[in-house]
């Protein structure tokens, strides 16, 4: 399940906890017990959160310092911003498309939308 | 919470995607009146002109689009097939509408979609298009799909944008 790195990040995000400490550690890099604090979870509980989000590539702790900080790795938001600078552009260029079109209609259009042709059977008077 | 607004020129798309629930939301506005822009969604022979991918042909089977009514298209590209289909759940003349939006390549996924025109007065419109899925994986499998259907032109000219930013 989730072999493949874009799923693991994908399901890492999903959880809110989750994405609540990937946002503290945008700030600055903390400690398990530093990003526990907040939470009415214990240690343990956010050191699995945080196993989840290292497996993902999203977090990484240093092995030497004592504290062993946490610390984001910034390459993630690089990709989340890529996803969403390129579906901007899709939109965009999509729009664009649709401001030519509005641009070619004529003014005094149709006074209702194109809805399905009344039905004309028999007529009155 | 993510938002992207590239003022460059005159009316950009602004995306946000929301940090508490699975949505996506396009911001646009437009020189024309909420009727014609409604139109433009309306009317299928206008949303093959702009509604695709560049790239891609745009084959419309169905397209009833009034509350209750449904639609069903096919992108084509590179000879594959890309089938997407949903209902319309209401439909207001100029103002709304709300629609499900299914790609058949994962059937059991569905995005609520819901599209709303706003007039600005001076002949302009806003455009809010939000599109809310069941779960973030989905929201952003939805933000990454732009990664690789369709974009193939747009890829060079993006990679320039964000090599510039």
């Amino acid at each position: 399940m989730a072999a493949d790195p874009l799923s693991r990040v994908f399901s890492a995000l999903a959880d809110p906890t989750r994405r609540d400490i990937v946002a503290r550690l945008a700030v600055g890099d903390a400690t398990v017990n530093e990003l526990a604090a907040p939470y009415d979870v214990t240690v343990q509980a956010v050191s699995k959160h945080l196993k989840v989000l290292e497996d993902a590539g999203l977090v990484s702790r240093s092995r030497e310092a004592q504290r062993r900080p946490v610390h984001l790795e910034a390459n993630v938001f690089d990709l989340m911003t890529k996803w969403i600078e390129r579906y901007r552009r899709q939109a965009e260029e999509r729009y664009r498309r649709l401001d030519d079109v509005l641009r070619s209609l004529p003014d005094r259009a149709v006074p209702h939308p194109p809805a399905d042709p009344p039905p004309q059977e028999g007529t009155s008077s | 919470m993510t938002s992207t607004s590239n003022r460059t020129r005159h009316h950009e798309t602004q995306i946000l995607a929301d940090p508490d629930v699975p949505l996506v939301r396009i911001i646009r506005e437009f020189d024309a009146p909420p009727e014609k822009v409604f139109r433009a969604h309306t009317d299928a022979d206008l949303l093959v002109r702009w509604l695709g991918p560049r790239a891609t042909q745009m084959r419309i089977d169905s397209f009833d689009c009034r509350t209750g009514g449904s639609y069903r298209y096919v992108h084509t590209h590179d000879g594959e097939e890309y089938g997407f289909h949903g209902c319309f759940h209401e439909v207001r003349p100029n103002e709304l509408i709300v629609q499900t939006f299914t790609f058949e390549g994962f059937p059991e996924g569905v995005a609520l979609e819901k599209l709303v025109l706003e007039d600005l007065g001076d002949g302009r419109t806003r455009l809010t298009a939000t599109s809310l899925v069941d779960s973030f994986e989905g929201r952003d499998a939805f933000l990454a799909s732009g990664m690789d259907v369709g974009v193939n032109e747009g890829y060079e000219r993006l990679d320039e944008v964000l090599a510039g930013n």
